[in-house]
C-alpha cells in the first residue's frame, strides 16, 4: 500500500525523519527568541509526524523500504529500513513529540530560565531525532550512534529540571553514568558481531548469523552483551535504578516524553536484535527469552508495583509503575509467541500514550498548584475538573478497566499467557492490575471523594490547566478511549509487527 | 599456555580495563573518578574495536602510489592495492566515532558535576545521598527551586 505523500518526500521520509529534526534542532539553539525555537520545534515535529504516518501507510501488508544512505548500497553503506516492526513506533514517537512540544510552550514558562528555552527546544529536537534514529536505521554501529545522540540530550534535558527541583542534577548524572554504561555493554555486543559476521548490516548480519547456527559462542556473548545493554536503557527490573529519579526530577514535558518514548524505543531495539537479528529458535535464546525476560519481567511487575504503592511523590508512582509496565511487555516478549509479541508489542504502543498522559496531567497539576505528592491531590477533582477527567482516564486504563486501551493489551496478554500454558503469568498480571488499583486509586481517590482544600475559610479557586497543556493531554486520553472501544488499528499493526520479528528475517 | 597469552594479549588488556574502568564506576564516591571509571571503560572498548581490525601482517589501510612511475599513477596504485595485505580499516573509522561520543558523554559529565558543586557543595555521593534524604524526610519538597537556579 502506498502512503499518502507524493513524489520524493514519500521516497525520502525514512531518511528526512531524522535528518530534519537534527537540522532544526542546531538551528533552534541560536534562535535569539525562544518563541521563534518553540515554532520551529512545532513545526518540525509536526512535518515529522505526517512522515511517520506516511511510513506507516507504505509499510502496511508486509512492505518493506530500504533507503540506501549516500547511495551506498547495502550491506556496505548504511542502510534506513522501514517495516511493520518500526513505522508505528516512529509514529508513536513523532506524535508524542508535537504533544509535548505543544505542551513545553506552557511548562517551560515555570521551570525553565528564559535564556535556556532556546537550548531547551535544541535539546528536545536533537534527542527526538536521536530516537528516531535508532528506530529508523538498519545498520548495528549507527544504532549505537544515535543511542548516543539521545541519551546525551536526554542527560541535559533531565539536568534542567534543576531550576525546579535540585535533585535532577544528581538524577541526570546517574542516568549518564548508567546510560552509557548501558550503550557502551551494546556497542561491546555489536563488536562481537562484527567479530563473527563481518558486516554490520542488520539483514546481512541476520543471514550470516543463520548459517552459524548455535555453535558461535562469540554470537552468544554479544548476544548477552547486546541483552544486558539494551536492558539497561528500556529499564528492565533490576536495572532500573536510573529511571525513577529520572522521570521524577526532569521538566514535565521532558518526563512525558521520556516516558512515552526513551524506553520505548529501547525496548524496540530489543525486538529487532532478538527476533530479527538473531534467530529465536535458538536454544541460548529461547532459554534467555523464558528464564531471563519473563520472569525479570514478573518479578518487575511485582516489585515496582508495590515499590509505587508505598511512594509519597506522585510521580515517583508513575515512575515505578513505568518499570512494572515494562514488565508487562517483557512477559510478552519472553512468550516468544506470536500472540505474546503482539500483546507486548500493542501494549509498547498504549502503554506509550497512557503513561505520556498521566505524566502530562501530573505535570498541570504543578504548574497550575505546585502539587507533586499524593496527598496534595485532595479535591483536585473540583479544582481543575478537565485536567482531573484526563487523568483519570488515563488512570483507569493503566489499571486495565474495559473499554480503554490497556484492557486491549492487558487482556492480549492473559490470553497469550493462558494459550502458552503459563498461568503463573496470568495470576501474575492479573494480581499486579489489583496492585494497580491501590496505587492509582490513592490518587482518585483524594482527587474525587475528598474535599477541596480551604485557604482563608474558603475553597481553592477553580483554575484549569492552560489551554495547549490540555489539547496535548486530551488528545492521548481520547486515543485510549478510542483504541479501547475501537482496537482493530493498534492491534493489526503489532500483528504486522509480530509477523515480521516471526516471519524468518527482516 | 605461554603463546596463548601471548597471542590474545590485546584482549587480556582490554578485559583488565574494562573490569577496572566498571569497579571505579561502582565503588568511587567521587563523582569525578565515577567519571574517570566510565572514560576508562569506554576506552577499553576502543581498544578492543582496534584489535579486531588487526589483520596479521596487515600494513596500514593507505593505498600505495608507486613511486617509479611518472604520472599520477592512481590506476597502477588500485592494481597494486590488490596484491597487498591491508589491516581492517573499518573498525577505526567506527572508533572515530565512539571516541567523538566518549568525549560528549564526558563533557556533559563534567558540567554536571560542576552544576552539582555549585548546588550542593559537595562532590561525595555519599554526601549528596545525605541531604536528598533529609530533604525528602524534611518534606519540603519545592524548597529547592530557590537554591537550584
Amino acid at each position: 500500500m502506498s502512503g499518502f505523500l507524493t513524489g520524493w518526500l514519500s521516497v525520502e521520509a525514512p531518511v528526512l525523519i531524522v535528518v530534519l529534526p537534527l537540522i532544526i534542532g542546531a538551528i533552534c539553539a541560536v534562535m535569539p527568541k525562544d518563541k521563534i525555537a518553540w515554532l520551529l520545534a512545532f513545526i518540525t515535529t509536526l512535518i515529522c509526524s505526517a512522515l511517520a504516518f506516511d511510513l506507516v501507510m507504505q509499510t502496511r501488508g508486509e512492505q518493506v523500504l530500504s533507503y540506501a544512505l549516500g547511495g551506498w548500497d547495502p550491506p556496505f553503506g548504511i542502510e534506513y529500513r522501514i517495516d511493520g516492526l518500526n513505522a508505528p513506533v516512529l509514529l508513536l514517537i513523532s506524535v508524542i513529540g508535537v504533544i509535548c512540544t505543544l505542551y513545553a510552550l506552557s511548562s517551560t514558562e515555570a521551570e525553565i530560565e528564559p535564556k535556556k528555552r532556546a537550548p531547551f527546544y535544541a535539546a528536545f529536537l536533537i534527542g527526538f531525532a536521536g530516537l528516531l534514529g535508532m528506530v529508523t536505521t538498519g545498520d548495528a554501529f549507527n544504532v549505537f550512534v544515535f543511542l548516543e545522540i539521545s541519551s546525551i540530550a536526554t542527560y541535559v534535558l533531565v539536568a534542567m529540571g534543576a531550576s525546579r527541583d535540585r535533585r535532577a542534577l544528581n538524577s541526570a548524572f546517574n542516568y549518564l553514568i548508567l546510560g552509557s554504561i548501558g550503550a557502551t555493554f551494546f556497542v561491546i555486543g555489536v563488536g562481537f558481531l562484527y567479530m563473527e559476521t563481518g558486516t554490520l548490516n542488520m539483514v546481512d548480519m541476520a543471514d550470516k548469523l543463520a548459517v552459524m547456527g548455535d555453535v558461535s559462542r562469540v554470537s552468544q556473548v554479544a548476544f548477552a552483551f547486546i541483552v544486558v545493554g539494551l536492558g539497561l536503557k528500556l529499564a528492565m527490573f533490576s536495572l532500573h535504578l536510573w529511571l525513577p529519579g529520572a522521570y521524577a526530577y526532569s521538566p514535565t514535558a521532558i518526563t512525558a516524553f521520556l516516558a512515552a518514548t526513551a524506553t520505548k524505543a529501547a525496548l524496540y531495539l530489543l525486538f529487532r536484535f532478538v527476533f530479527t537479528v538473531f534467530d529465536p529458535s535458538l536454544e541460548f535464546i529461547g532459554a534467555t527469552l523464558t528464564w531471563l525476560l519473563a520472569v525479570l519481567g514478573v518479578i518487575g511487575m511485582f516489585v515496582a508495583s508495590f515499590q509505587a504503592i508505598f511512594q509519597s511523590d506522585a510521580r515517583r508512582v508513575l515512575a515505578f509503575s513505568s518499570v512494572a509496565q515494562v514488565g508487562y511487555m517483557l512477559l510478552g516478549v519472553g512468550m516468544g509467541t506470536a500472540l505474546g509479541l503482539s500483546a507486548g508489542y500493542v501494549h509498547l504502543i498504549n502503554h506509550g500514550i497512557i503513561k505520556g498522559a498521566l505524566f502530562l496531567a501530573l505535570g498541570a497539576f504543578w504548574y497550575r498548584y505546585g502539587i507533586v505528592r499524593v496527598s496534595d491531590f485532595k479535591g483536585l477533582g473540583k479544582i481543575m475538573p478537565w485536567t482531573m477527567s484526563a487523568f483519570t482516564i488515563a488512570a483507569l486504563a493503566l489499571i486495565g478497566v474495559p473499554g480503554t486501551a490497556g484492557f486491549v493489551s492487558k487482556f492480549q496478554l492473559l490470553t497469550a499467557a493462558a494459550d502458552n500454558g503459563w498461568w503463573w503469568a496470568v495470576g501474575a498480571i492479573v494480581v499486579t492490575s489489583i496492585l494497580a488499583v491501590i496505587y492509582m486509586g490513592r490518587m482518585l481517590e483524594a482527587a474525587w471523594l475528598q474535599p477541596a482544600p480551604e485557604v482563608n475559610g474558603k475553597p481553592v479557586q477553580k483554575r484549569e490547566a492552560p489551554l495547549p497543556m490540555l489539547v496535548g493531554l486530551w488528545t492521548l486520553a481520547i486515543a485510549a478511549i478510542v483504541f479501547g472501544i475501537v482496537p482493530s488499528w493498534p492491534v493489526e499493526l503489532a500483528n504486522g509487527a509480530a509477523q515480521v520479528m516471526l516471519g524468518g528475517g527482516l | 599456555m605461554l603463546s596463548e597469552i601471548l597471542s590474545h594479549f590485546n584482549y587480556i588488556v582490554v578485559i583488565f580495563l574494562m573490569m577496572t574502568g566498571l569497579y571505579v564506576v561502582f565503588a568511587a564516591d567521587n563523582l569525578i573518578k565515577k567519571l574517570v571509571g566510565l572514560s576508562v571503560f569506554q576506552t577499553s572498548v576502543f581498544l578492543l574495536y582496534i584489535t579486531m581490525g588487526k589483520v596479521s601482517g596487515g600494513k596500514p589501510p593507505i593505498i600505495e602510489k608507486s613511486y617509479d612511475s611518472h604520472g599520477d599513477g592512481y590506476g597502477e596504485a588500485a592494481g597494486k592495492a590488490a596484491e597487498v595485505l591491508y589491516s581492517n580499516p573499518l573498525p577505526h573509522v567506527l572508533i572515530l566515532t565512539a571516541i567523538v561520543v566518549g568525549v560528549a558523554t564526558l563533557a556533559v559529565g563534567l558540567a554536571l558535576v560542576v552544576r552539582i558543586r555549585e548546588v550542593y557543595g559537595t562532590i561525595e555521593e555519599e554526601e549528596i545521598d545525605r541531604i536528598n534524604y533529609g530533604f525528602n524526610i524534611d518534606g519540603v519538597d519545592e524548597a529547592a527551586s530557590g537554591d537550584g537556579s
